[in-house]
């Protein structure tokens, strides 16, 4: 499951603030009666890269969604950029349009083109004018190195075009925070690269990114900071270096000889 | 080792093969012909059949119509004729009844001088249709859509062009109620932009547009001559009601369907109740209801004209279908469609219109298309409230009389043909869009 990441990564830009991006605290969430998030407490400061890792069903991708309102929490308090989640419509939308997401099947509009795809929301949310709108689109698009792909449909483009679409799709809202759940677990091999290039060049920008992923070559590269969580819970988390040197739950031990093992 | 093993163990292949075409005996007619009539002896056998069937039905049908008659003036007249020239107890098609009585298919009791009005309508529907069906012509053509309901209105049933006018005027303040009270949120907005027209249609409008016609006199510019309901009849009857009740439940549909997907529980359950009250009953039920019942219910004095009333049943029938068939293009539509738009900041109307609509409706569009097909063969049962459907209300009036009195086939055939006409438009025209809509090139 890890790819190695082989070229050198500038790290001029990645500076983490003091600056509180996302505060979770004493937050729970029940799916019907069971218990999927226990009291998860977590700061994300400005410019973080955290990675979470876990078994499946370990709750980490519920967590994400909780961060965007995805998923409604029953307890506790999620605060994003100042903005509490509560179930006023407009702090949702808000925080929506701040928290840019990406999803493990990219979710693309199969019924416009990919400039549509990634004008649509800056134009019907934002108001941008159509114009600036689809500069702002190719811009992004040439950043992902798609830009020749423009005005083809998502189904006519190969999976890793697909997700860097929709990387460059919600970076044309300017987000403050990006959220990735599994960006590569759909991926072929050889599309996962491409894809994990293009997260390394938006963290090198200093972007607030998490990202659940099982890419550990990834997380060893960029992140400041690895959260493992297993039942729910948040078992360990550390800075990459010392949690993959050194896990010190048993849990996390198991999960890494695991996923690293072969 | 031996050497074969040596050989086929480890392997590289040096040269990339280029494609072939496939072999010649692979394509053609005589292979479809052989694949798909003669492929073995039950399929030969059932070939053999098949054309025996097809021949026995062509005998029957085709020396009928080859002594086809054009020129007569009654069943008698026409059936001497076919004795005359293809000798006694020939049978052939008596097509003189159609020379003689089309308009009346067509037109029903319509008064004769004028046809151009239902004619004009019918042509100009065309005119409406084309910005609303084919994305090439100009937009601004839409704002003549727009317009032409009120349009064929004052057209097909003439009278003062204010009431028509003054109609339309309770949309337009409908619009200006929902701009001005959109400050105030967007409940109070849709509760104005409801409430205002209704009330202005209810209270106003009758006083308005009676005064206006009388200011102005009964003259040709704004006063067209009155048809009365009772008149119409035949093709015009069947596409007025059609295309009213199609143009109408495609939005209401729209509407159910979103409503049985609420999460809120009262328009939920009213959806819920309404789709399956309606679904649940037959169309002449509630045709009946229109025709009697609703009388009981209005204050003494309303006229609520007869195809006025038809034609809001029709549409709650193909609304709620439509629904149905919506609520199954929505389901087919995978949840990431839904997170993608909320991750995106889009609000549950804009998600709704931008992303969700125009797929589930392209998923929809066959089942849609049927339903309009259904909807538009069912107005011949308006004859059972007493109005004259081409189908069984004009074919009994032109036998009523005596010149054509026993005529069967050739009358069916006619109102078949053109009704087989309207749906296949519509069946090639839901093809070609459901192949323009085509973006997922699998």
């Amino acid at each position: 499951m890890s790819e190695a990441i082989e070229r050198a990564i500038d790290r001029s830009h990645m500076q983490v603030s003091d600056e509180v991006a996302i505060q979770i605290s004493q937050m729970n969430k029940w799916y019907g009666s069971f218990h999927v998030l226990r009291d998860v407490n977590m700061t994300v400061h400005k410019g973080e890269r955290i990675v979470i890792c876990g078994p499946s069903g370990s709750g980490k991708s519920t967590l994400i969604r909780c961060i965007n309102r995805l998923e409604e929490h029953q307890s506790g308090q999620i605060v994003v950029d100042g903005i509490e989640l509560t179930s006023d419509l407009k702090n949702i939308d808000k925080v929506r349009s701040e928290v840019g997401m990406v999803f493990q099947h990219f979710n693309l509009f199969p019924h416009l083109t990919i400039l549509e795809n990634c004008t649509l929301a800056p134009i019907w949310v934002r108001k941008t004018p159509k114009k600036e709108a689809e500069e702002v689109a190719m811009h992004y698009l040439k950043k992902v190195k798609i830009p020749e792909q423009a005005h083809k449909y998502p189904g006519q483009l190969s999976g890793g075009q697909q997700q860097r679409v929709a990387i460059a799709r919600s970076l044309c809202m300017k987000p403050r925070i990006m959220l990735f759940d599994e960006p590569t677990s759909a991926l072929d091999p050889e599309m996962i690269k491409e894809v994990l290039d293009t997260m390394i060049e938006l963290a090198e920008e200093g972007m607030t990114m998490l990202c659940v992923t099982h890419e550990m070559g990834f997380a060893q590269a960029v992140a400041n900071r690895v959260i493992f969580m297993d039942q729910g819970q948040i078992v360990e988390q550390n800075e990459p270096g010392e949690f993959f040197r050194n896990p010190k739950s048993e849990r996390t031990k198991l999960f890494l000889s695991q996923i690293l093992g072969h | 080792m031996s050497d074969t093993h040596a050989q086929t163990v480890p392997f590289v292949r040096e040269t990339m093969l280029p494609p072939v075409a496939p072999p010649a005996n692979e394509a053609g007619v005589v292979r479809w012909l052989r694949q798909n009539l003669f492929s073995g002896p039950l399929n030969i056998a059932l070939t053999v059949l098949g054309l025996v069937a097809i021949y026995y039905v062509l005998e029957g049908i085709v020396p009928w119509l080859m002594r086809s008659v054009w020129t007569a003036d009654t069943l008698a007249q026409c059936r001497q004729i076919i004795a005359e020239r293809w000798g006694e107890g020939a049978t052939g098609a008596c097509w003189a009844v159609i020379r003689e009585r089309w308009p009346q298919f067509l037109y029903g009791f319509y008064p004769n001088h004028l046809y151009w009005r239902p004619t004009l309508t019918f042509v100009l529907l065309f005119v409406a249709l084309a910005p609303i069906l084919f994305g090439q012509v100009p937009r601004q053509l839409l704002w003549f859509s727009l317009a032409y309901p009120f349009l064929a209105f004052w057209l097909l049933w003439g009278g003062s062009i204010f009431l028509p006018l003054v109609a339309a005027a309770g949309f337009l303040f409908g619009w200006l109620a929902y701009g001005l009270a959109a400050r105030f949120g967007t409940i109070p907005a849709v509760a104005a932009a409801a409430l205002v027209p209704v009330l202005w249609w209810l209270f106003l409008a009758g006083d308005v547009s009676d005064d206006l016609a009388r200011l102005t006199g009964r003259s040709f510019p704004l006063w067209l001559e009155e048809v009365r309901s009772d008149k119409f009849g035949g093709f015009v009857l069947a596409v007025t009601i059609g295309v009213s009740g199609i143009a109408l439940s495609l939005p209401l549909g729209i509407v159910l369907a979103l409503g049985r997907r609420s999460d809120m529980f009262l328009i939920k359950a009213l959806s819920v109740s309404f789709i399956e009250f309606i679904r649940g009953v037959p169309l002449i039920t509630l045709l009946f209801t229109a025709s009697l019942l609703l009388n009981y219910f209005l204050p003494p004095g309303t006229t609520f004209d007869i195809i006025l009333r038809v034609i809001i049943m029709v549409t709650l029938f193909a609304a709620a279908y439509i629904a149905e068939v919506i609520r199954g293009g929505l389901a087919a539509l995978p949840r990431g469609q839904y997170e993608a738009a909320d991750a995106l900041g889009l609000d549950y109307w804009k998600a709704q219109r931008l992303i969700i609509l125009p797929q589930a409706l392209k998923i929809s569009i066959p089942g849609i298309v049927s339903t309009f097909i259904g909807m538009f063969k069912d107005t011949t049962l308006v004859v059972f409230v007493g109005l004259l459907d081409p189908l069984k209300g004009i074919t009994d009036a032109v036998r009523a009389s005596t010149d054509w009195k026993g005529i069967y086939w050739e009358p069916y055939i006619f109102v078949g043909l053109i009704f087989f006409a309207f749906n296949f438009a519509m069946s090639r025209y839901s093809m070609h869009l459901e192949r323009r809509l085509k973006t997922d090139h699998r």
